[in-house]
């Protein structure tokens, strides 16, 4: 089949570049539960053309997983200056209220506000950790724990439906034969690549993240960076918000993005960057994400209730976390006797 | 010659591109302090690690008291006999004293803790070294040195054969020294093969009972103190001949000539900090400043590099008034500061040699304009060069290089941004003396080019050997301003002395 052409040796191409990168692990497992899937789960694979459209799991994994990955890019920065947010779930019920409410007005207005007000809302978590320095964690189970609150406000507890095609576009459409979200994700995806490492923005926030005491007597803008990333996971908050509300074509403000800010913390972590900061891998991070929803998909398609379908779902998880421990992988090489002539040098130890 | 508690043979250890330790034999005796040398990356660090269980050794055999020991964790050392007390303390300091000392090891009853036994326990093992101490104390209250010397008291409070003391005096000011010297004699005295690391000769010489060089990760040699003259010590761990450390010795120190006033403070003062202070740095001199510890020198530092704000006084740049509210204000003004403690306020560990060397300038250059890479490594190439950092390339971690190394590319992060005004204080703590004399050959350097330097440093021979004029502090305030023939050790020590029986 033409799919298998074209997949697997990308994947192989992707898993040899990165063979002695961080994001080995992630692509492992997701290869794994890809090949998995290929031998043992009937019409995974399957695609068809409809309408100019493609169809199939495949592409229902990217689209799904959209969500998770823009959350996931913005997450990535908050964790590796040593944060957290937790009220990315929250913050897109918010936004997919607005833009349901708006849709009425115009278009632009309906986006704009949506986006807007998810500024807003990263702008809060930002001036509470930067400004009045309270713990991540707590300054963002604030906007958690009120933020769906604050979307019934806006939709006056109704479920606001609509119907502007540009706004079902968002999350329904298709561009080239693939889901628009596809294209939202990637192009996020460059633009903060962009952002992070044709800017000094990476080095700062990994520097903050590594050694914050040693940031400030450097003279780095300590604040303002940490202000920045609250805002940039608004943003992305934002934009899975409208996307989760389009899916549905109506904003119901108990259910989107409930929970995915833990799978968007899973994302990130299982993509390689660590809780404690400093050092972050934001392709990992799209690799985690999309393991997590190929892995949802795959116990939907195998009838797995969702119910149960948490506990392999961390087991996958936790696998792929042991693989990247220092500890369990120092054992590992201890086990490959290193060949000490190639090893001689001279240096500091 | 005392029984041998601890042997060992051939220790080796590898790292990824390292052999870190090469065969090396090693053998404490009961009842000796035993001095561990060498400059860092020479092997000690490796050797005590080895030692503890930290890293598993890839090759060689130690004994206890005959008995061979293989540990896995410093848990397994200590069940073995083999107690250590790092660098930097690593205690809890939100618990009280007692809790410290007997944390993980606490008896129970019926799964509980028994709270008097830990007290009961605690102040037998303070007084095995001769100290009363109210033990419900939070540890955070104490100071370093009797934070120190509770680390010991939990070293020996299991049945220790051997105790190791990792750079134990590197955060002590002299009196506490002295406290610290008494109680290892009494353990040595009780029987305990004691092993001292420290980079203070001064200090091995009045402690050790013998010495063992390290170089490169081989063994240089076994020596008993009264054997081995300081000179012979000194060659020994720089891998040179006498002759060329005597050369070092005796460079001679360039007459001061003053150049203009760069930065002067009148009645700079902090409340609790720093009493005020006038001050005045010239270009092409460096200014020492002296004191005891917690005379408020590192105040000074902080105040000038806008870290705290002044609360009164004036800072003037040039004859203009200025007011740094951030490090990054007084950065822009061409200042820089090295601060004190290298591990926490200076390095970002898990940053790669290149990023930590271009942080600062980047910081002042601003978060949108990057500097392109092929200037980041032409920086990085210039400075390796300059300073002489022993890396394995820019792309290496700084947390793998030694303390010299680390504090080099630390210099090196402040010299890129091209400062007016140098503030190092204390650069030269917990680093091997190679690394010393290249530094302070560098302040040198930097002097004649024409910085206005402020050298923070305990130690009042390096002081006075490096500085032009010396100002000394206590109780946070300045008490003496030493220039020309007056900047020698002994008038620092007269000037620190005058005032306390004033």
């Amino acid at each position: 089949m033409i799919v298998d052409l074209l997949l697997w040796p990308a994947l192989a191409a992707l898993l040899w570049v990165n063979r002695r990168r961080p994001l080995l692990w992630p692509l492992v497992a997701l290869a794994l539960l890809l090949l998995f899937n290929r031998l043992f789960t009937p019409g995974f694979f399957a695609l068809e053309i409809r309408d100019g459209r493609l169809y199939g799991t495949l592409v229902d994994v990217l689209n799904q997983g959209s969500k998770v990955m823009l959350l996931a890019l913005g997450m990535t920065l908050v964790i590796a200056t040593g944060g957290v947010d937790l009220s990315v779930g929250a913050t897109m019920a918010i936004a997919g209220a607005v833009m349901a409410r708006l849709a009425g007005v115009s278009i632009p207005v309906a986006l704009g506000g949506g986006l807007g007000v998810a500024l807003l809302a990263g702008a809060w978590n930002g001036l509470l950790v930067s400004a009045f320095r309270i713990q991540p964690i707590i300054a963002t189970l604030i906007l958690m724990v009120a933020g769906r609150g604050v979307a019934q406000l806006v939709t006056d507890g109704q479920i606001i439906n609509f119907e502007q095609p540009a706004l079902v576009y968002l999350g329904n459409g298709s561009l080239l034969g693939l889901p628009f979200t596809l294209a939202l994700v990637l192009g996020m995806f460059v633009l903060t690549a962009l952002l992070v490492r044709r800017t000094a923005l990476g080095l700062f926030i990994e520097a903050i993240g590594d050694n914050e005491t040693a940031a400030r007597f450097t003279g780095l803008p300590a604040r303002p960076v940490k202000f920045l990333v609250y805002v940039f996971a608004g943003l992305c908050a934002g934009l899975a918000g409208l996307v989760a509300a389009s899916n549905i074509k109506s904003a119901d403000a108990n259910h989107i993005g409930l929970y995915l800010e833990l799978d968007a913390i899973l994302a990130v972590v299982v993509g390689g960057t660590a809780l404690t900061g400093g050092r972050f891998q934001l392709a990992g991070s799209l690799v985690g994400a999309l393991l997590i929803q190929t892995l949802g998909t795959t116990l939907y398609a195998r009838n797995v209730g969702a119910d149960v379908a948490t506990v392999p779902k961390a087991i996958v998880i936790l696998a792929v976390c042991l693989l990247q421990s220092p500890v369990l992988r120092a054992k590992l090489a201890g086990l490959r006797r290193p060949a000490p002539a190639a090893l001689r040098k001279e240096g500091a130890a | 010659m005392s029984a041998p508690v601890l042997v060992c043979r051939g220790l080796t250890k590898r790292f990824p591109g390292v052999v870190a330790l090469d065969g090396v034999d090693f053998c404490a005796r009961g009842g000796e302090v035993h001095a561990l040398m060498g400059e860092n990356g020479a092997g000690k660090s490796t050797l005590i690690k080895a030692l503890t269980g930290v890293h598993p050794r890839d090759a060689g055999e130690a004994e206890v008291d005959g008995r061979p020991v293989h540990p896995r964790s410093p848990r397994e050392a200590e069940a073995a006999g083999i107690s250590t007390v790092y660098q930097e303390v690593n205690l809890i300091p939100d618990l009280s004293v007692a809790e410290n000392i007997c944390l993980g090891r606490q008896r129970t009853r019926l799964g509980f803790i028994r709270w008097g036994d830990a007290r009961t326990r605690a102040r037998a093992a303070l007084a095995r070294l001769g100290l009363e101490l109210d033990v419900d104390r939070t540890l955070s209250e104490c100071s370093i040195a009797i934070q120190q010397l509770v680390a010991i008291a939990r070293a020996t409070d299991i049945d220790a054969r051997v105790l190791i003391l990792d750079e134990p005096t590197s955060s002590l000011d002299a009196g506490e020294v002295a406290q610290l010297f008494t109680v290892v004699r009494r353990l040595r005295d009780q029987g305990l093969a004691i092993v001292f690391v420290s980079h203070f000769l001064d200090q091995v010489y009045a402690l050790a009972d013998r010495i063992t060089v390290l170089r490169n990760g081989r063994l240089v040699g076994e020596f008993p103190v009264a054997e081995l003259p300081r000179l012979q010590l000194v060659a020994h761990m720089m891998g040179r001949s006498v002759d060329e450390v005597e050369a070092l010795r005796h460079r001679e120190r360039p007459a001061a000539a003053p150049g203009e006033p760069l930065l002067s403070t009148r009645g700079l003062a902090l409340r609790h900090a720093v009493l005020p202070l006038d001050l005045e740095l010239r270009r092409g001199e460096v200014l020492g400043l002296g004191g005891l510890l917690g005379s408020g020198r590192t105040e000074v530092a902080r105040l000038l590099f806008g870290l705290d704000r002044a609360d009164a006084g004036e800072t003037r740049l040039e004859g203009r008034p200025v007011t740094f509210h951030s490090p990054a204000d007084a950065m822009r003004a061409g200042l820089a500061l090295t601060p004190e403690d290298r591990k926490t306020q200076a390095i970002l560990p898990n940053l790669t040699v290149r990023e930590n060397l271009i942080v600062a300038l980047q910081a002042r250059r601003g978060l949108w304009k990057q500097i392109p890479r092929a200037e980041q490594d032409r920086l990085v190439a210039d400075f390796t060069r300059a300073l002489g950092i022993k890396t394995s390339g820019p792309e290496q971690l700084i947390r793998n290089l030694s303390g010299g190394n680390q504090q080099k590319v630390i210099l090196a992060r402040w010299l890129a941004t091209e400062p007016r005004l140098l503030i190092l204080d204390e650069p030269t703590r917990g680093i091997d003396v190679g690394a010393q004399a290249d530094i302070e050959r560098l302040l040198a350097r930097l002097r004649d080019e024409g910085l206005a330097i402020v050298f923070i440093c305990a130690d009042t021979a390096e002081l006075s050997r490096n500085s032009q004029r010396i100002a000394v502090l206590r109780d946070h305030a300045k008490v003496a301003e030493l220039t020309g023939p007056d900047v020698n050790e002994q008038a620092v020590m007269r000037a620190i002395a005058r005032e306390t029986a004033a």
